[in-house]
């Protein structure tokens, strides 16, 4: 690893201030993706400035219309929070899949998001459950925040305060992972939201999408036979090592169609 | 540099350490607690696995830095007045290592699965020990050692 500062902020606008009194500084979470980077010399900052002393920033609150999860709040917390096992059971199911017990403990929802990468579970959850990204300046909706491969719709300094996801009961997330770094090879997400069926597919394409023909399908009669007909396009999917796209876009088809059986047996 | 204050094994203990340094390079290092072992660089293998304010963490991937002011268990820390801990008992009766180089990071993952999870069956504990890679592939006698080592804890509370 480079040699580099480190600042702890205590607030947010400490950490905005110093953020932007550097040339090159990067925001530091729980660390499970900076610093392997880091050591592997991907990435070299000349300032790291800790997130983890800003107060407010791991709670996890019931809301009016939802839950709101602060970007701090580890995979762990998230997984074993009751207020997310009663109201939004796939979110802790998802986070509780995500890497090791050892990774759960440092590992933030916020980074996770912010990183945005293709074979992460979150993002399948923001974006199919349509949760927002609460900023220090704004709130994103989900469909507007997941732009391309580890990139959002964050401006470089821009930090991630809160994910808002309203409660949603009847859901499922299916995770076909690489065998070696437990990473989604392919994960679905299916939510039945009132009459409406939404469909996030992560680590198939180089970044979140959703599944528009089949959540059409699906809206209209959430049975598999609706869905039999579909396809999705081998062109869009990751062909790497670990799986090619034919198979990639294959797998994708064949979780939704578990899911949709999971959510049919309800 | 960094003055890191730690508790370490129920022990005070400052540190002066580069800001690049991970915990691992200041436990093995500086405190030269050479229990704690570094079998990847992919974050992957859990060899480094200690208990940083009571959870398991992989030290490799965190920097010392972030740990001022925290309490820190290693391996070294389990055994009280040089009796075994009742999991590393567990390991050494089941002859749950080989060449013993993943078994720290074993012990200290399977120590905080008893600490937090009600329900062990073999099963849960194989997929709860998924951050420990052993490369001598003894997970037979791994699990074995976690069932026995988890019973003798719960003896040893009551
Ligand atoms: C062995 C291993 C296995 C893993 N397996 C999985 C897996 O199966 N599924 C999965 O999804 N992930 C997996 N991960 C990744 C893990 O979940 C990371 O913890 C997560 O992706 C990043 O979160 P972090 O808090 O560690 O972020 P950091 O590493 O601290 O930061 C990541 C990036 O996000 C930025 N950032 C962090 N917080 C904020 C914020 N609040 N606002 C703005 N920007 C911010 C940082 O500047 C940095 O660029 C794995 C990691 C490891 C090491
Ligand atoms: S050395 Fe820490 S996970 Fe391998
Ligand atoms: S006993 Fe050799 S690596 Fe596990």
């Amino acid at each position: 690893m480079y040699s580099f500062k480190m600042e702890r902020a205590e607030s947010l606008t400490s950490a905005l201030e110093r953020f932007g009194d550097s040339d090159d500084a990067v925001y530091l979470a729980g660390g499970h993706t900076l610093i392997p980077a880091m050591k592997q010399r991907l990435r070299a900052p000349e300032d790291v400035i800790d997130l983890s002393g800003i107060p407010g920033l791991r709670d996890i609150l019931v809301t009016q219309d939802g839950i709101e999860i602060g970007a701090m709040a580890t995979h762990a917390a998230v997984a074993g929070s009751a207020h997310v096992k009663t109201h939004i059971p796939v979110l802790a199911d998802l986070a509780g899949g995500i890497g090791d017990r050892q990774v759960r403990n440092r590992g933030t929802i916020g980074g996770s998001i912010a990183n945005n990468d293709p074979a992460a579970d979150y993002p399948a959850a923001v974006l199919g459950l349509d949760a927002r990204i609460v900023t220090d300046r704004r709130t994103i909706a989900s469909g507007d925040f997941f732009k391309a491969m580890f990139e959002t719709a964050l401006e470089p300094d821009e930090i991630i305060r809160a994910i808002q996801f309203p409660k949603i009961e009847r859901a499922a997330y299916l995770k076909f992972p690489n065998p070696a770094s437990r990473y989604a090879m392919v994960g679905v997400l299916i939510a039945c939201i009132s009459d409406e069926v939404r469909i996030a597919i992560t680590g198939a394409a180089p970044s979140v999408f959703r599944a528009a023909d089949f959540e059409v399908a699906l809206s209209e009669s959430f049975s598999e036979s609706s869905i039999s007909e579909l396809t999705l396009p081998s062109d869009t999917m990751n062909d790497d090592i670990h799986a090619s796209a034919d198979y990639r876009a294959h797998l994708c088809k064949v979780l939704i169609g578990r899911g949709v059986q999971m959510l049919s047996d309800h | 540099m960094e003055a890191i204050k730690l508790q370490v094994n129920g022990r005070k203990r400052t540190v002066h350490c580069a800001t690049n340094a991970t915990l691992v390079d200041v436990i093995r290092e500086q405190l030269h607690l050479t229990g704690t072992h570094v079998g990847c660089d992919t974050s992957q293998c859990g060899a480094c696995t200690v208990h940083l304010d009571g959870d398991a963490v992989k030290a490799c991937t965190i920097l010392a830095a972030q740990c001022d002011g925290s309490t820190l268990t290693t391996i070294e820390g389990l055994a009280q007045n040089e009796v075994h801990h009742p999991m590393q008992q567990a390991f050494n009766e089941c002859h749950g290592l080989q060449c013993g180089f993943c078994t720290p990071g074993m012990i200290m993952s399977a120590v905080d699965l008893v600490h937090k999870e009600e329900e062990l069956s073999p099963e849960a504990i194989r997929s709860a020990l998924e951050g420990n890679i052993c490369r001598c592939t003894g997970y037979q006698n791994i699990v074995a050692a976690v069932v026995q080592g988890a019973a003798g804890m719960k003896e040893q509370q009551s």
